[in-house]
């Protein structure tokens, strides 16, 4: 046990005088959620619209004040004609342009009122995101107004977002950015840190030592446990502080599902090490090997079911998939153990199979 | 009782890879308190020999005993009364002296406070008071290396293995660094060291010479010189070493 405390309080010396490392392991958690939380977002407020209203009645500046009254819109052309419009869309003035035709009131007692929103579609996303704003805007005005005036009898579809009700981007991103630092910081260190080793050729005095392999690699290993654990309730506390982002379900167990995964993480790094001489192949495994599979496979940013089939099955192969459906579960929707028991066996399945295969190959580098 | 003062016995120990035999059945001994030159060219076999002694490999065939312990079965108890220090920096770099002692020590099961009295000991004698929380990063090569081999012996070992401890050391650091090995022999420690400096060779008690996995010869300097008629141990060396099938 002693033997084992002084190689752990070694460990903990390599870590905290690397600068890379604690720059890995502190700056990045900060960075990422502060990216994905304020740069990278899907929410849109004061888009610029142009707005070409045509309607000489008062019904189009209602409308038009509606638009303007809310957090998503901001006038920035009024335009008399098509070619100027064009011309808005060209010198992107605007992403997003509203047509009010001639006929706009008297269509509207008619009941055959017609709106055009015309979008920039070079950006996809965007257009989507801004068209489905506007069109609920001007749905919305429209239901007060012909509740108050004239009764339509239509079906009115309310949609209500389950567990994000305000569609927060930043609410989907931190379980995800968490699951990237998770993973990144026990693979990646783990790995950089034993092939470290390797390559100075310190490991050799640590196997003629009497510390046994498996000693060696449960101490490379609980320091990184311990940090990640911290750097999970880290992100926790600063979503909680700065974006108000609650975790809906039991903090015990979400912990613990981080621990499991953060343990299906390192064995992944362990058996990265087993394969990699150097730090420079480690890192680049764990960086190409992981990042990219986890940020672009796991569902954080892509959803999985919009995938082509083979994705889809190449996905299940991807543990942070699983953990971020568990994350997510407990975060958002708060469930409980009863919900995710599945994926949880899954990470424990391959956390084995992960210890085993890396026991073995270390030990046939021995023989 | 002829036994009893022999800390290596090995007996026709071989260590094949495949169709590749590394170590071909060698056989030697080694006396406690001795100086045991360990010479071969680059591929001779060395470092395989030395992994199967200090009970990193297990041997394909033959046996060898280390402090008593058999290398095949008791490779824990054979880590634990040797020490071992290698042509790499067997230091921690980014760590002081003082913590490089402790965790060596540590790591050996050594007591806290035999941990304190000893490095203390060992910084007094290699004059590194003034240095002891200096990272090792820092300090000269030819410090670094006889810190490396006081650290190696802070357990008190039976054996010290070295495998090239000089390489790349200035002639005044090397003297002194033998000095140190010399001093340990005093304390009972048997020295088992390879080495590239073939004049390093002469200072050795005994000296063996391995060319593609077989011992080819082992004897005092002296007699080897005499036997093949030169002057110096690198001109027998060449001249052993000129029979190997692989030419490099």
């Amino acid at each position: 046990m002693k033997q084992f405390f002084a190689f752990i309080k070694k460990e903990f010396y390599h870590i905290f005088r690397d600068q890379r490392t604690l720059l890995v392991l502190f700056g990045m958690p900060i960075a990422q959620l502060l990216l994905f939380g304020y740069a990278i977002t899907t929410e849109v407020s004061n888009a610029n619209i142009a707005v070409f209203n045509q309607s000489p009645g008062q019904f189009s500046n209602q409308l038009i004040n509606e638009l303007k009254s809310s957090d998503f819109f901001r006038v920035s052309a009024n335009v008399h004609s098509k070619e100027e419009l064009e011309k808005v869309f060209r010198t992107d003035q605007a992403k997003i342009a509203i047509v009010i035709p001639p006929k706009f009131e008297e269509g509207f007692y008619n009941r055959e009122a017609q709106i055009q929103l015309i979008a920039d579609g070079s950006d996809p996303n965007l257009a989507t995101i801004l068209s489905s704003s506007a069109n609920a805007i001007i749905m919305k005005w429209m239901m007060k107004k012909s509740g108050n005036a004239l009764p339509v009898e239509s079906i009115t579809t309310g949609v209500r977002w389950h567990y994000n009700p305000s569609l927060k981007s930043v609410l989907m991103f931190v379980p995800g950015v968490i699951t990237i630092i998770l993973m990144l910081v026990s693979a990646m260190l783990t790995s950089i840190s034993i092939a470290r080793e390797k390559e100075l050729g310190t490991i050799e005095i640590l196997f003629v030592s009497p510390l046994k392999p498996g000693i060696i690699i449960i101490g490379k290993v609980v320091p990184f446990i311990i940090l990640s654990i911290f750097n999970a309730v880290f992100i926790l506390v600063m979503a909680w502080i700065i974006f108000d982002i609650p975790v809906n379900g039991s903090i015990v167990l979400l912990l613990l599902e981080s621990l499991l995964f953060i343990i299906t993480a390192l064995s992944l790094g362990v058996l990265i090490s087993t394969v990699s001489n150097s730090q420079q192949m480690a890192l680049m495994l764990s960086l190409f090997g992981l990042m990219l599979p986890v940020i672009l496979l796991s569902g954080f940013i892509f959803p999985i079911s919009n995938m082509p089939l083979p994705l889809q099955v190449i996905s299940n192969i991807i543990p942070a998939k699983f953990y971020l459906i568990i994350i997510k579960g407990i975060m958002l929707k708060g469930v409980g153990i009863m919900y995710i028991w599945k994926e949880t066996l899954v990470l424990v399945f391959m956390s084995v199979l992960m210890i085993v295969l890396s026991i073995k190959k270390f030990k046939i580098r021995l023989q | 009782m002829e036994s009893q003062n022999k800390v290596i016995v090995c007996d026709g120990l071989t260590k094949t890879f495949g169709d590749f035999t590394a170590v071909n059945a060698i056989t030697f001994d080694v006396k406690k308190g001795e100086i045991f030159g360990f010479l071969g060219a680059n591929g001779a076999g060395k470092t395989t020999a030395i992994k199967m002694l200090s009970g990193l490999l297990s041997p394909s065939s033959g046996k060898a005993t280390v402090a008593g312990f058999d290398v095949a079965t008791q490779p824990e108890d054979i880590k634990k009364n040797i020490g071992y220090m290698s042509q790499h920096f067997s230091l921690y770099q980014d760590m002081t002296i003082k913590e490089n002692i402790r965790f060596y020590g540590g790591i050996y099961g050594l007591s806290r406070k035999e941990i304190k009295t000893q490095s203390k000991l060992l910084i007094k004698k290699l004059g590194l008071e003034a240095y002891e929380n200096r990272l090792v990063e820092g300090l000269p090569l030819g410090w670094k290396q006889k810190l490396a081999f006081s650290i190696a012996i802070i357990h008190n070992p039976s054996i010290v293995f070295l495998d090239e401890p000089t390489s790349g050391v200035d002639p005044i650091t090397r003297r002194q660094f033998w000095g140190l090995i010399y001093e340990a022999t005093h304390q009972g420690i048997t020295v088992f060291v390879t080495t590239h400096y073939l004049e390093e060779a002469e200072y050795c008690d005994r000296v063996s010479i391995m060319v593609d996995g077989d011992l080819k010869d082992l004897d005092t300097p002296q007699n080897l010189m005499k036997k093949y008629d030169k002057d110096n141990m690198n001109d027998v060396f060449l001249y052993m070493a000129v029979r190997s099938k692989y030419k490099e």
